[in-house]
Parts: structure tokens; C-alpha cells; sequence
């Protein structure tokens, strides 16, 4: 087992991440039976004395990590995104509520998991945890930031939910350009002033190549990796709204409640610009390869590029 | 109070006093509160007394201190019977306990750490607590700090399944510094525990997880004393006292009542009590 070389998934830059973060002896990480999935192995590997394995019982696991954290730890533990939703009362009660640093990892989020069908596709996760005061959600779009944002992890002092994917995705960032980025901070990874796309996770990709499309009719479209949903980048929104004649949101989500929901709360206060949202439909997902699922529920670059059109014709 | 280098200092019928203070705590506040759950507080505190009396390590001055033992109630509803003993031991002030369930007030509903000096565990929802206290004494022992966990839950609480992916996993893990008290006063929120869902032999299914059991009458405090000194002095594997306690102790009308499971006493009733008490 080692760390991934160039272009591997957001999952696995969690996983280079953890191992980075050993050398703080508070960290410590918690597995339920999923750390080969998740990638906190890594962490395993090397660091057993400070790896709690607790099998498959993710509301244990969850509260354990509470109590780690009230007794000085800084405990990351992960699952599949599906599964840390079983413990979802834990982390609103036994985390949350009281303020305990725990930083929860689910990976395999969106239906872009694939072949292992609409039990592991989470596309409500995002929204769940947006919905607990006080935490903190994130959803890398590559490796690279993926590693970046989890390292920053260390020094947040609020709870975390970081959505990781199971599979690979181009990258977004280099080894420099990813030092930049901040958590609660939307990342612009591409200017134009008729169209606003705000993506995260893997649809930011899809969000770029979109964007290409865009210009080659002339229309200049700015690009958002908004890596953190919570608390939202409102002042980038804000901006987008004065430099844009609409926003396109783009996430491997529900749209009830996910990055386009929370886009849309914002500007529903502030007015400005009509707001489309690509994502999953009220629907679950079915087995497929990640490209056939994204087709199949409308969330591809060309599902963006329509929105795009239909905003500004 | 500084209890920091504890020694067993209280005698068996000062307990017994200590005890009988915090029931009358218990039924004045939630008397005042006019809500509340005096059944499960007033099974629970003759333990409770005995534990915060003669055994755990605190610093009533520093809440914080890291190395204290830790007291997990993960039945938190029986809050009255906490905020009875830290007013004992001088966490909070009469005016804190008797502002029970008031707006602003540091004694919260369910007992909460971040509202309370003295309390270590944000409770309310049931069959977490023994979660949290695995936790802690990883944590514990990751340190190689010599605090013990102590987790008390109720006996309809352990219909929770999260309670016993607790269970295995501290077995598994092998954390002889967490002790638990299961509160077995055999009556839950709507009912009996045996009309509900009977919980069966608990020491026997404990037992079955890998634990150490012992089984006492949880009003008897030389029983209760003794059965906490034994479970202190196990350190290689997790231990189980299996209290069986009367709901409402103390209070003949309340005593094994289902309907004063969570309900407040009236003036009448709160007068009988204190008389009982007295």
C-alpha cells in the first residue's frame, strides 16, 4: 500500500493527508471497517498504537470519537458517506451539540461510486450536515486539495464533514496552486463575465470543461471549485452576482438541499440573478460506470452547458 | 472541594446522608422546574453519592483538570440527581440547581457538558454514553494516564443498539479503566421494562460481551461501596455493576410508579416528599 502518484481520487488524497498529519501525536484515527475504502489505512499502517478499529458499527464509532476529542485527541474517522448517515443523531448529539472537534470522513459520496449501486450512492449527505449549527462541510474536487484541505483540518476549531469520491478525477490544482486554497474560501478557477458555475466535487471538472464549450460561442463563463458548503463563501457569491448575468450550481447531489440549495438560500436574500441547478433529481441511483450514472441522471458538462444557455438566452 | 488525591473519607452513614440531602435537591428542583424525571434520579443517587463521596478524582475549583475521573451519565434525564451532587461538591451554586430547566440556566434539561462545570458528557439521547466513555478511556490510556470512566446508564436505555456496539467493542479493546453501573429500576418512559421490551439477565448478557459483572442492591450502600472499590481495582478488562434499584427511592408514592417517570411533583406531593426525606 502506498500513496497515490499523479491524478488519483479525492479519497486517496484524505488518506496522504492523515499520514502527514501523524507527526501531531493528538491525531488519531478511527475505522469501521472501511479504512482499505476510505484510504485511512494509510494512517493504520503506520501508526497502529494511534488507529482504533471498531468494526461495523458507525454510531460506536462516532461517539468513541467524541470522547477521544473531550479528552484532548483530534480524531479523524471515516466510512462511506452512506454510513456515517446511520450515525448522522451521533453527530448531531454527541458531536456537534457540545462542540467536540471530531473530524468525520465519508467517502464513495454521489453516484458517481458507480457499479455498487443506489445503497452506496449518497446524494444527501452534503445536505444532512449542512443542517447541524456549527459544522463545517467540505467536498474536494481532486487529490491534491483533497490532501490540502484535510491537512488544514488540524488547526479548525469546529466539527467537520469532509465527502470524499471513490473514484479518480482529473486534477484541478498542482502542488502549488492547492496551497492556496482555504477552507470556507471558493476557489475561481476560471473568469468570464456572462455566466457564474459554481461546482464542487466531481462536477467541477465537468464545470470547466463546460466552460470551454462556452467560449468557443463567445460566452465567457467564471468557474467556482466551492470545495466548502458550509459555511458558504457568501462574499464570492456576492460577487459573482454583481459580475454575472446568472449562476449555473453543479454537484453530484441531491438538488434538494445540497451546494444549490445553499447557493440559492443566499441570493434569495440578497436578489440579483436567476440560479439553475444541475443535480441528482429527486431519484435514487441504480449500478452503472460513473460516466453511464452521470449521463443517466443529467449531471455532465452538457447538462451545465444547458443550463448555461437556457440562463442567458 | 478539592479531591485530586482521593482517599475514602466519607463513612457508610454519611453516604447515606449525602444521599438523602440530594433527594431532597432532586425533588425541590424539579418541583420548581415544575418538569423532570424524579423517578430514574432518585434510583440512581445512592450510587451516584457513593461514587462522588469516596471515589472519583476532582477538582470542583478546575472542572477541566484533565486528569480527573470522568462521570458519564448517559441516562440524562436523571440530570436532577447530577446537579444534586455537584451542588455537594461545590460545582454550582443553589441558585444554578434551583434555575433547573429555566431559560439560561446552567442546569439544563438533559445534562450537558458545555452548559455545566462537573459534567462530562452532553446527554438527552439515549445509548451513547458508553460510546463516549470508550472514548475516554482510549484516550486515557493512549496518555498513560491513570483516570478512570465511569459510565451509568439506565435499563431501558440498553434497548438502544448503539449500547452494545459499545459493549463489544470495549471487551475487544480490553479497557479495564471503564466502569459501568447499569441502573436496572425496571421501568422505562411509558411503562414496566418487562411490558416494553425486557431487557432479561443483563449481568448475564455482559458477561457473555466479556465483562466482568457483579450484581447489587443499589440502596444498600455498603453493597454500593464495595461493588465500586472492585470495580476500581480491575484494570484488565472492562467492569459491569448491576444496580437493581427501585424508580422514585425514597418517596413512597413515586416508588416503583412508572407515572413518575418524568413528572413533577405538585405542592401537595412535594410536601409528603420532604417529610419522607426528612
Amino acid at each position: 500500500m502506498s500513496a497515490p502518484s499523479a491524478g488519483g481520487a479525492s479519497r486517496d488524497g484524505y488518506g496522504s493527508a492523515l499520514l502527514r498529519l501523524a507527526s501531531d501525536p493528538r491525531v488519531v484515527v478511527l475505522e469501521a471497517d472501511l479504512g482499505k475504502s476510505t484510504k485511512s489505512c494509510l494512517f493504520r499502517e503506520a501508526n497502529p498504537e494511534r488507529t482504533v478499529s471498531l468494526g461495523i458499527a458507525e454510531q460506536n464509532m462516532i461517539l468513541v470519537a467524541a470522547g477521544m476529542a473531550s479528552s484532548g485527541k483530534i480524531p479523524f474517522a471515516s466510512t462511506f458517506a452512506i454510513f456515517t448517515e446511520r450515525g448522522f443523531e451521533q453527530v448531531r448529539n454527541g458531536v456537534a451539540r457540545p462542540g467536540l472537534v471530531v473530524h468525520l470522513c465519508g467517502s464513495h459520496g454521489g453516484i458517481h461510486t458507480g457499479t455498487d449501486g443506489s445503497s452506496a450512492q449518497s446524494i444527501e449527505d452534503l445536505a444532512l450536515y449542512r443542517t447541524i449549527p456549527g459544522m463545517t462541510v467540505i467536498h474536494p474536487c481532486d487529490d491534491l486539495s483533497s490532501e490540502e484541505l484535510t491537512i488544514q483540518l488540524l488547526d479548525h476549531d469546529k466539527p467537520s464533514y469532509t465527502r470524499t469520491a471513490r473514484n479518480k478525477t482529473p486534477r484541478m490544482y498542482d502542488e502549488e496552486s492547492c496551497k492556496k486554497l482555504k477552507i470556507g474560501k471558493g476557489s475561481k478557477l476560471r473568469e468570464g463575465s456572462d455566466v457564474a458555475i459554481i461546482a464542487c466535487g466531481v462536477m467541477v471538472s465537468e464545470a470547466i470543461r463546460a466552460a470551454e464549450e462556452l467560449s468557443k460561442d463567445g460566452i465567457g463563463a467564471t468557474v467556482v471549485d466551492m470545495h466548502t458548503i458550509k459555511p458558504l463563501d457568501t462574499e464570492l457569491i456576492d460577487e459573482l452576482v454583481r459580475e454575472c448575468k446568472g449562476i449555473v450550481t453543479a454537484e453530484d447531489h441531491s438538488v434538494i438541499g445540497g451546494l444549490g440549495s445553499a447557493v440559492s438560500e443566499h441570493v434569495s436574500y440578497t436578489g440579483g440573478v436567476p440560479i439553475r441547478m444541475v443535480g441528482v433529481t429527486d431519484r435514487f441511483g441504480e449500478s452503472g460506470e460513473p460516466g453511464e450514472l452521470m449521463d443517466l441522471m443529467g449531471i455532465t458538462y452538457r447538462d451545465i452547458l444547458d443550463s448555461c444557455n437556457s440562463l442567458l438566452s | 472541594m478539592n479531591s485530586a488525591d482521593r482517599a475514602s473519607d466519607m463513612t457508610t452513614s454519611q453516604l447515606r446522608e449525602l444521599a438523602l440531602r440530594c433527594r431532597r435537591h432532586i425533588v425541590k428542583m424539579i418541583h420548581a422546574a415544575g418538569a423532570g424525571h424524579p423517578g430514574g434520579s432518585l434510583s440512581a443517587i445512592d450510587i451516584i453519592a457513593a461514587l462522588y463521596g469516596n471515589q472519583l478524582r476532582f477538582d470542583a475549583n478546575n472542572p477541566g483538570w484533565e486528569d480527573r475521573d470522568r462521570f458519564i451519565m448517559s441516562k440524562g434525564h436523571a440530570s436532577p440527581a447530577v446537579y444534586s451532587i455537584l451542588f455537594e461538591m461545590g460545582f454550582i451554586t443553589e441558585e444554578d440547581m434551583m434555575s433547573f430547566r429555566k431559560l439560561g440556566s446552567v442546569c439544563q434539561g438533559h445534562v450537558d457538558m458545555k452548559w455545566t462545570n462537573g459534567v462530562d458528557f452532553s446527554a438527552g439521547s439515549l445509548g451513547m454514553g458508553l460510546s463516549f466513555g470508550l472514548g475516554c478511556a482510549l484516550a486515557a490510556r493512549m496518555d498513560s494516564s491513570n483516570r478512570d470512566i465511569w459510565v451509568m446508564v439506565g435499563d431501558g436505555e440498553i434497548q438502544e443498539g448503539q449500547f452494545w456496539e459499545a459493549a463489544m467493542a470495549a471487551d475487544f479493546h480490553s479497557v479495564g479503566k471503564l466502569n459501568l453501573i447499569v441502573d436496572r429500576n425496571r421501568i422505562q418512559n411509558d411503562d414496566f421494562v418487562e411490558v416494553q421490551m425486557e431487557v432479561g439477565d443483563v449481568g448475564a448478557k455482559l458477561s457473555s460481551f466479556g465483562w466482568d459483572v457483579m450484581e447489587i442492591d443499589g440502596h444498600d450502600m455498603e453493597q454500593v461501596s464495595q461493588a465500586i472499590q472492585w470495580s476500581s481495582s480491575k484494570t484488565d478488562s472492562p467492569t459491569a455493576i448491576v444496580a437493581h434499584t427501585i424508580k422514585g427511592k425514597g418517596v413512597s408514592f413515586m416508588e416503583d410508579n412508572p407515572s413518575f417517570h418524568g413528572k413533577a411533583p405538585n405542592n401537595g406531593e412535594l410536601e409528603i416528599a420532604l417529610e419522607e426525606l426528612s
